[in-house]
This record gives structure tokens, sequence and C-alpha cells, in this order.
């Protein structure tokens, strides 16, 4: 059988992390042929539904390079581009991907042989990861994006970095590890909105079934379909028997 | 340079990086190229020369010829070709090379007459082109033109060997740059290493160094400087074309002395297995049955005299002045030095000549490498406009572009791709025309071409023509990086009527075929997947217009050494206001620490209280002694340098900042017991002494040179050698009868300074012991006395010393805190705490950053000349932009889609320029400002902002392109 070959996507700045894999090459380095590497600015720029709409499209991995914390050319893009990527892995793993799928990285423009390390390692991870493979048709993974599409998590993405250093509005300091409750239940709730979101637009479903499709507690599920429905994203359907089956407006 | 196949230490591409620079030349609108032209007479003095020049007749005329190459495909005359030295021949109508500038034909009307002259072919064949550009009856011009000052930069020559090692004689030895000829993919033998005599792979391959150099009987007294790096660089090539091949290097020193050089040299010998044989071979001999070349020489480590047989030898010679040396001295009025270079009339301002307005740069003064070169030019046009600087840019011409062709949104996108060959860089293991083929088939791609330098000068004209032929809309170029080639595409569509901005790279070179060249198939479908993102991406391109920012008259230097006061006098003279900021409360830096200096033996104060009066005199330069940089903010035109002084802060508005912190010795301890033994001390140390004079009589000192250096993070320290020796020949003059030892690897005292090396050799009684970095010399106490014993490689056997003194030449690493300041200035900094500069070769005096210069040991350790040399030429950089009075932005910048905008202020909070407000409710980008990171297009809630160059829509289809996916959007 033919070596699992993995596709992926690298997103790379272009006065570090691109600058240190055009050394690779004027170094004459050999790694992996399998990134495709796409030039940005800076990689505060990297969007997470970039990154999502890469998985959602086949990619195996998705590597982002940036200037080491504190040598950005923009000068904190970076810090921004950390929490978010730590935002995306969270949303990856809601969607039943391993985070080791998604790489940040920080190499220097005088980094061609880690660079070249590093693309060797990264593309062994997902070698041995093998190939993603989704439970629900991408229904997973859809979800995940439309999270990143969110008001909520993108206020979030920028606020995270805000709060903790330097307060919200109300000089309110928050610790690490309060404002990593937050998100974590933000982005929770805001990912299972969306997965019933998409489930119900297909068929019209019961809440056990989303439940159990989704392998949430029904009270939770139902307190969702609540919400959604008071948001005029939902509605009654039919009732079969006395089950109520909901459908996406 | 445009006959070197490649270049050290990086291994660039030599053409590759030169031929954009000799484009930008022909293009720029105040630059008038006289090529085949020679200078006659100069009268008058500085500021108004006439400069009578000779143009001579081509017999082709420029304006017509298109360089179709139909004259050169019938000429029946053929003679050796000057470019490829004599290994293959040229017609007698020629071109000396595909990137040649002004890319013409030449008719070489000698070598044609000397066939009779009569066939007429060309002429014919140019007719039938209807080009009608031969002509035989051009006459020669003669042009007067008025000039204020002149640079002289005429290059050197090799000397060839002619007898020595049977060059000449044996046909497979060769020179070096014959050598470089063969390896370059472009070359006589696109890239085969052959034997001249038979053709067959050259499979052992040995290089002898300073073949009549560093020798006064036979040749020439000076050191060549760049023979050790190009035949390490050719070693290499060698190895990378042929893995199986043996590879031998002859030497007599090492002489690795720049910024990254030394390790280059072990890569050379650990990863490619080049073999060092330090001995200098004796005669070579040949096998008269199979050409092989036999080379006998003393074997210094087994000590028996041993033959090598090898199927090629290459030679390094001298560098020596180039033709005509003599008489363009005379009719400049300059003097030349003993050896014929240009004379350097005072070693503390190099450039200038004996006249006024008449200054030097390059190798016309002495063998230099590529980068000090071009750290030269810099400074020498500097030198050459400061007594123009009241007329500066009243003859400025403005470029004339063809009217934009105005896109309209709604066309559909005709996109053209050029896929380049890159010579055999690329073309090697991409399959450059599968990638054509495949690329044709991608949507919206009209025209798709393969070409084999597409950034050569009549290729841009190849990509005009597309874009009018084909009413092409959307260019990308495949071929190297977007980080040195990008402007050079935009011109060429900006020149073609295009906006520049409409136009994508895809880069196969350094992050394709360079990297995988073991694996040519999955490298073309890498290309090819390149290639598709680059389409996907092009076809949502649109135009962008550039803004000014403007930039002021005031500039920062950073440290107050030798190196800064250089660069702020430089910048002074040129009529800007300058800071010259130091932490110290004196100026001076290292230099003040020192007693005299090598190779000119003039006191350092000396030296340094000139130029330090005429700082502190001068009405343009604010001197801020003990202040250190607390905080830097903003760009190009508009920095904001808060400075501490004495515990009170200072806001400074400065347009540009020259960086010169200098460096200073490795901190010593725990190196061959200092710090344990007391009469263990520095060579700063040993220079404090010698400058207060309380050395006292001793009988043996002990000098131990590259301490700490030539390791994994520190290379050659460049001023170790010369430091050591010079200080050795101070402690004799004091004390004749003190013995003094060095204890060396290689003496690393390159090009001219070699003759101070060898004057001291000569007249100073001093042991110089060659030890191995395998086998470094040992220090213990004994009975209360200090006992060195160091493994000689000349004697093969143990020594023993019981000096009274050890001296060790200590490592330099930047100075303290430039890690700190390169953060608050956002550049990069790299091993040995030195700068990192933009490019090695091309750009040693730039950032990426626009607006912030390098200079001096700040950047890798130097002496006094070359320091003076960057000082000038950074100071050179900062006036460019101070004098044009703006930079332009680079185009790509946010854009706010009012009616998505809810007015929430995100993007604000993130933008680190604070180029994004909210002004009823409205978010307002202020273009000027706008660097293009990004920042607010990734964290907009509603999505309602657009990063220009790097739209949304644009990245998720080139990713979606890489992943083969359908292209919605």
């Amino acid at each position: 059988m033919k070596e699992f070959e993995p596709r992926i996507i690298g997103y790379l700045c272009n006065w570090c992390s691109y600058a240190g894999a055009d050394l690779a090459g004027v170094s004459r380095l050999e790694y992996p042929p399998n990134l495709r590497v796409i030039r940005v600015m800076c990689s505060g720029r990297i969007d997470p539904t970039f990154i999502l709409d890469a998985f959602l499209h086949g990619t195996d991995g998705v590597l982002v390079g940036g200037c080491h914390l504190g040598d950005c050319h923009y000068i904190t893009g970076n810090y921004y581009a950390e929490k978010k990527i730590e935002l995306t892995k969270k949303l990856l793993q809601l969607a039943g991907i391993p985070r080791e799928r998604l790489r940040l990285v920080w190499v220097s423009a005088a980094e061609g042989v880690r660079f070249a390390q590093i693309v060797k390692e990264f593309t062994e991870t997902i070698k041995q990861l093998g190939p993603l493979n989704y439970k629900n048709e991408l229904k997973e993974i859809q979800a995940a994006k439309e999270v990143a599409e969110s008001r909520n998590f993108r206020i979030l993405a920028v606020k995270v970095k805000e709060f903790v250093d330097n307060g919200n509005k109300y000089r309110e300091l928050f610790t690490t590890h309060e404002i990593n409750r937050l998100a974590d239940e933000i982005i929770n709730n805001e990912y299972i909105s969306a997965r019933i979101r998409l489930s119900i637009k297909e068929k019209a479903m019961s809440v056990k079934e989303l439940a159990q499709q989704l392998d949430l507690a029904p009270p939770r599920v139902l307190r969702h379909m609540t919400d959604l429905k008071r948001a005029g994203f939902a509605t009654i359907d039919r009732i079969e028997g006395t089950t109520p089956l909901y459908k996406a407006t | 340079m445009a006959q070197l196949d490649k270049t050290f230490p990086t291994n660039d591409c030599s053409i590759c990086i030169e031929a954009p620079k000799m484009v930008d030349v022909l293009r720029h609108p105040n630059i008038e190229l006289l090529a085949y032209s020679e200078v006659k007479e100069v009268e008058g003095a500085v500021g108004n020369f006439t400069v009578k020049i000779l143009k001579k007749p081509r017999f082709v005329r420029e304006d017509k010829c298109n360089a179709c190459g139909e004259c050169e495909k019938v000429c029946i005359v053929k003679v050796p070709s000057e470019f490829d030295m004599g290994i293959v021949q040229r017609k007698a109508i020629y071109r000396p090379f595909g990137q040649a500038v002004p890319n013409v034909f030449t008719l070489d009307m000698d070598s044609c007459k000397k066939f009779g002259g009569g066939c007429r072919d060309c002429i014919a064949a140019c007719e039938k082109e209807g080009a009608n550009a031969v002509d035989f009856w051009q006459k020669e011009e003669i042009l007067d033109i008025k000039v204020g000052s002149i640079v002289v930069a005429t290059g050197y020559n090799l000397l060839e060997p002619t007898g020595k090692y049977g060059y000449g004689k044996y046909k497979n030895v060769l020179l070096s740059l014959q050598y470089e000829r063969m390896l370059c993919a472009a070359g006589p033998t696109s890239g085969h290493i052959i034997r001249i005599s038979d053709e067959m792979p050259a499979k052992k391959v040995a290089w002898i160094q300073c073949v009549l150099s560093r020798n006064v009987k036979i040749g020439k007294e000076y050191c060549s400087k760049i023979c050790c790096m190009y035949a390490t660089k050719e070693a290499i090539l060698t190895k990378e074309h042929e893995p199986d091949a043996e590879t031998f290097i002859f030497y007599i020193d090492r002489r690795t002395y720049g910024k990254g050089y030394e390790e280059y040299r072990k890569r050379a010998e650990y990863k490619y297995d080049v073999k060092y044989v330090r001995s200098i071979p004796g005669e070579v001999s040949e096998d008269l049955e199979t050409g092989d070349l036999l080379i006998r020489y003393e074997n210094i480590e087994t000590n028996t005299i041993d033959t090598l047989r090898v199927d090629l030898l290459v030679l390094c010679p001298p560098i020596v002045p180039n033709d005509g040396h003599a008489k363009l001295a005379e009719i400049l009025g300059i003097e030349l030095d003993e050896d014929g270079f240009f004379k350097l009339i005072d070693p503390s301002r190099p450039f200038e000549t004996s006249v006024n307005g008449v200054y030097l740069c390059g190798t016309c003064q002495g063998p230099m490498d590529i980068s000090d070169s071009v750290v030269q030019a810099s400074a020498a046009a500097a030198k050459a406009v400061s007594p123009l600087t009241e007329v500066r840019g009243t003859e400025i011409k403005e470029l004339e572009l063809p009217p934009e062709i105005e896109i309209d949104s709604t066309e559909e996108p005709r996109i053209g791709v050029f896929v380049c060959h890159c010579g055999a860089n690329i073309g090697s293991v991409v399959n450059v025309p599968d990638v054509v083929e495949y690329t044709k088939t991608l949507p919206n791609v009209v025209h798709a071409e393969e070409g084999q330098f597409i950034c050569s000068a009549d290729y841009a004209d190849t990509i005009k023509d597309a874009i009018k032929d084909h009413n092409l809309n959307r260019i990308i170029a495949a071929s190297c990086t977007p980080r040195t080639h990008e402007y050079l595409f935009r011109n060429t569509l900006r020149e073609a009527g295009l906006n520049p901005f409409l136009f994508e790279f895809a880069n196969i070179r350094e992050q394709c075929s360079w990297v995988h060249t073991n694996e040519p198939e999955a490298a073309t479908q890498k290309a090819k997947d390149l290639v598709a993102m680059a389409v996907a991406k092009s076809r949502l391109l649109e135009p962008q217009k550039e803004s000014e920012l403007a930039v002021g008259k005031e500039c920062l230097v950073i440290g107050g050494g030798l190196c800064g006061v250089t660069a702020a006098l430089t910048a002074a003279n040129m009529g800007f206001k300058v800071y010259l900021v130091e932490k110290e409360n004196v100026l001076g830096g290292m230099l003040k620490k020192l007693h005299k200096l090598f190779p000119y033996d003039v006191h350092s104060e000396e030296l340094l209280g000139q130029w330090i009066s005429t700082v502190q005199n001068h009405e343009k330069i604010d001197i801020l002694t003990g202040s250190e940089i607390e905080d830097v903010e903003g760009y190009i035109g508009n920095y904001v340098v808060t400075i501490s002084q004495n515990e009170q802060r200072e806001k400074l508005n400065v347009s540009t900042i020259i960086i010169a912190t200098g460096h200073e010795e490795i901190d010593p301890q725990g190196f061959y017991g200092y710090g344990q033994y007391e009469n263990v001390i520095t060579q700063l140390q040993l220079e404090d002494m010698l400058k207060n004079e309380s050395l006292e009589r001793l009988n043996n000192i002990v000098m131990i040179n590259c301490v700490g250096s030539r390791n994994d993070i520190l290379g050659c320290c460049r001023i170790g050698c010369g430091t050591a020796i010079k200080n050795a020949k101070y402690i004799k003059d004091i004390y004749p009868d003190t013995n003094v030892y060095i204890l060396c690897q290689d003496i690393v005292l390159s090009g001219k300074d070699e003759k101070y090396y060898r004057t001291i050799l000569e007249n100073y009684d001093i042991g110089f012991v060659r030890y191995l970095k395998e086998r470094e010399p040992q220090i213990y106490g004994e009975h209360g006395e200090l006992v060195v014993r160091a493994y000689d490689t000349y004697l093969d056997d143990e020594i023993e010393l019981r000096p009274d003194l050890i001296v060790l030449t200590m490592a330099t690493e930047g100075s303290e805190g430039v890690e700190e300041l390169a953060k608050k200035l956002k550049i990069p900094v790299g091993g040995g705490k030195f700068f990192q500069e933009a490019h090695m070769k091309l750009r040693p005096l730039d950032f990426a950053t626009d607006g912030i210069y390098l200079c001096g040991c700040a950047q890798s350790p130097k002496g006094v000349t070359d320091t003076i040399a960057q000082a000038i030429g950074a100071a050179n950089k900062a006036s460019i932009p101070m004098s044009q009075g703006l930079v332009k932005s680079k185009g790509n910048v946010a854009i706010v889609d009012e009616e998505k905008c809810i007015g929430c202020g995100i993007c604000a909070s993130v933008c680190a320029y604070d180029a994004i407000r909210v002004e009823e409710n409205v978010a307002k980008v202020i273009e000027a400002k706008c660097k293009g990171c990004g920042c607010c297009g990734a964290s907009c809630i509603e999505r309602a902002v657009k990063m220009s160059g790097f739209t949304d829509d644009q990245l998720i289809l080139q990713a979606r392109a890489a992943l083969h996916a359908e292209v919605e959007k």
C-alpha cells in the first residue's frame, strides 16, 4: 500500500517564518514536500475561520508560523495569533480533531535549519495520526467553522488577551485560569448550538435523537433548543406522539 | 559577479541576485548607462568636472537591436569566449551572457576582419528579422559629460599563472574562474564537471590556494582575501553536482574572516567531506597516458612527501588591478600603490583619493569580497554626493510611465503565468514544461509560458509583450521568492500599464526545488499546486494605490564609538540633523580602550580625537552621552524615541535610525585558567597596559588566539590575529629580550594586511605555534608557575612553555543590551548577539524594516577601515529617504466596509499603529499609517475589514486550491 502522504497547509508570516523557509531553501535543507505555504504579512492575519475552512476542505494538518514573541514585525500581531490559535485548538478538539493537527510555531528569519526540522517533525506527526476522518459528514467541523464566524467567539478571541493584560472596562483583571474557564464555557455553548442547528437543518429531530447524536445529556440539548427557538433559529416542525420534532428556520 | 555561479556563504545564485540590480540601473530614470565606453580625459575640479568619453562602436545599433540572436546564428567567425574564460568559443557578433545589460549584441570587428569581414551574413539575418540593427559603418562617438564628482569602481582581474603548476601546459589545470563557469548551469558545460582533455566526468578535484600570492619572490606579496572562501564554495558545489567526487584544498591559512564564513567552511569539511590539506605543493606533472595530474606535496601531518592524483586541478591566482588601471590613474590624476591598485591615501578616510571629488570603491583598491564591495559602493556614493549637497536633486528626471489601464472589477480576470527555469535551479528538479501545461488548464489562465531567467531585462519585455498581446490583467511569476523579486515584477507590470498590485508570486525555488532536490516528482506536483494557489488568489486581486509618507531630515545614531561618530558626521555633512546617543559618559567606544591600531600603527586616540572634536563642534549634531534608548515607537519618517539621560526622559522625533552599537569581548571567565591564575589576561587588558606603559619586563609571554571563537556560535573574530601580532610587536619594541609566542590556528590577516604580517615576521623574533582546534593548548599551575602544553602541527610534537603572562585573544560578541534594543526596534539579532542584516551579500547595511540601518561591529567584528566604510555607507542609506523627503507606502492597506461595520472598535484595539479609528460609529483607516499586517481583518467580529492583497476570500481560496477542493465563492 502506498504510504499516506498528508496534505498540510502552512500560513507563514512574511518577515520571520516565511523568510526562515526561504533560508532553508538557500541553505538547501531537505524537508518533506507535503507542505503548501500561504504567505501572509503577519501571523495576526490568520483568522480561525481560515484554518477551519482548510480542515473542512480536506487538509490533514495546519502549520502557522510567526515571529518569536516580542519580535513581531507588527509589534503585537503574534500575541493575538497565539490566543486565536489556542481557541481554534479548543474548537478542533470539540469537533473531534486532535489538537496536534494544528501547530503554531515561532521561526525567525535566521532559523532555516529549525524551519526544516519543524516541517519534518510536523509531517511525521500528521503521518502518525493518519488521514482525517469525520463521523458525521463534516458536520462537526462545519459547526466549528460557524462558531469561528460567530460574534461571541470573535469578541472572545481578542478580549482574552485584553482582559488578562489590561482588564475589562471596569479595570477588573482576569487570571488566565478564570478567562480560560469563561472561554471554554462560551465556546462549548456556541459549538453545541451550532452543531444542533446543522443537524436540524437537514431533517426534523427530537431532543432525544439530538442528544444521542451529539453524545450529550438531553436536558442540556433542551436548554439549547429553547434558546435557539427563542432566538428564532429553530421551530417545532411537528409532534410525533408526545415528542416534538424541531427544524431549523 | 555575473561570471560566478553562486556566492558564499549563502550559496545564492550569483546572477539571480545581481541581475535585478543591473535591471534597476538600466531602468532608473536618473542613471544614464554608457556601456562599451571608455573615459578618455577628465578636466576641471570637484563640482565641475568635464569628462570626455569614447563610446566605442558596437556596429550594432542599441536602439534597434532586439537581441533575437539571428546574427549570432549565421556568423561563421569563432573566437574564445571571454565570459566563459576561453572554455568555449563565441561568435564575432555576440552578447556576453543572457542577462547582459544592456541586452544588445556587439560585433567584434577585429575578429571579423581577421576572417576577411566580407560575408555580412549578420546584416542579412538582421534585415530578415526586420530589425536592421547591424551597422558596419557605425563610428565611434566622443561625448563630453559634466559631472560634480566621480566614483571609480573598475574591479579586478586574475593574474594568469602561466607556467606555474602546469597552467597553460596541461589541459586539466584550470583557473578558479574557469572552474566557476563550468559549475554554472548556464555555463559552457551546462554545469557538468568534466576534464578538458577528454570530456570525461571529473571525480577528483584539487584546489591550490595562494598561487603566486603571499610570495614576494615570484608573485604578489599580498593575500587575495577571497580564495579560501571561493575554493570552499567551489568544492561544496562540486559535491552537490557529484556527491561521490573527492575534493582537496591545499592551503597555507584558512582565512574565513567574515560573518558566517567559518561556519560555511566547517559545513564543507564536515558535511561535504571536503579535505583541507595544509601544504603548498611543490610541483604538478601530467600522466601522459590518462591526462591525470600528479600533485607532489609535503604532508605536514605525516612529515612525508606525498603524491595526489587528480582529474582536475584548480588554481587560485592573485587578484590584480584591471587592465588600463595605470592609464585611468593618469587620466584622473590619482595615485597607484606599489601593487598597481588605486592608492588608499588615509586609512581613516577610505574611498578618498589625492584628487578631491574622485572616490574609489570595491576591488580597484585591493582584494575584497562582495559584501565589503557593496558597503564601499554605498559609502563612495555618500562621499560623491557630499560635495554636491547644495545642488542635490536638481537634475532629477521623473520616470514617464504609460497611463494605467482601468480594471473593471466585474471584468473576467485574464491571467498570464510565467514559469522560470532559473537555469538549473528550478529546471533541474521541477518539470517546468509540465507545470506550464498544467497551468494552462486552470480557470482564467489565458497565457502560460516558461523562461530561462524570467527576472532578466529581456524577459521583462517578453512579459510586457504578453500583457499586450493577450490582454492580460493579472500576472503570476512562478520562480523565486517575493521577498527579493516581487518589486521587480511589479515594476514590469507598471511599465506595461498594469497596476503593480495585479501581480502574484509562486515560490517554486526557495520553497520547492531547493528543498526537494531528491524528489523531482513530488516537487513538480508541489510546484503545480503553488501555481494553482497563486491563480486562485490572483483572480481576486484588485488594483491598489500607493500612498506617500513624508520623511523629515532628522537621524538618530545609536552608539558613539568610531562607527557611530563617523555615521553621525557623514549624515550631518549631508545636511541632516543628527542625534548621537552613547550609553557611556564619553564618546569613543571600544577604540578608547585600545593602544595602537593595526595595520597602520596609529594611536587609536589620535585617530579618534580628530573625529570627536569635529563631531562635538558640529552644529548639526546633538550629542547625548550617558543616555540609553528607553522606548521606540513609530516607523520611518515618524519615530518617537524616548531617551533616558541621568534619570531624565526626553522624547526625540526622528526619521531614520542608524545602529552602531559595536561589540565587546566575551566573558573570559573559565577560559584557559582566566580568573584562576592572575597572570592570565585578555588582549584588551594588555592593550590597557601598553597604553599606560604599565607592562613590566617579563621573560616569556604566551598569547592564545581564537579563544571562544570559531566554534558553533561564533565564527572567526577577524581582528584577533592582527591584534595579537601587533601587540607582540609592541612588546618586542619595548623589551626586545622578552620571548613572545603566539599560539594560533590560522593567521587570518587577509588582503593587504598580509604585508603587515610579513614585515613583522621578517623583523621580529616572534614564535608562532600552530595548534589544532581538536587539540587545544592545556594550561596548569606547577609550583606557582604557569605551564602551557601545546601541540605544534609543524613540529608534530608537544611543546612546553613556562610563561610569566598569558594573553587570551577573546572572541567578541554584540554589546550588552543589544537584544533589548533589538526588541524595541523590532529587528532581528543572530548568533553572537550580532544584528542580522537584510541580506548578507547585497544588503549588509539594511534591515527588512525601512528606516533602520546597521553598521560596524554591531553587524560582525571588523577592523577600523571596514568600520568606517560601513558607517559612511549606512549614513548614505539613511540619507536616501531623508533627501527624497518621502517614502511610498506599500499600498496594501485595510479597507473598511462601512455597510457592514457596527463601530464596535475591536479593530482599533488590535491595531499597533493607531491606523484605524472609530469615528461616528464607523471604523476609518488612516492609509499612510497602515502597515498592512491585517490583524484588524482577522479580529473584526463582522468580518467587515478587508485586508487588500490578503483578503479572507483570497486566503481561503488559496488553501482550497492547495487541497484540490472545489473552488467556490
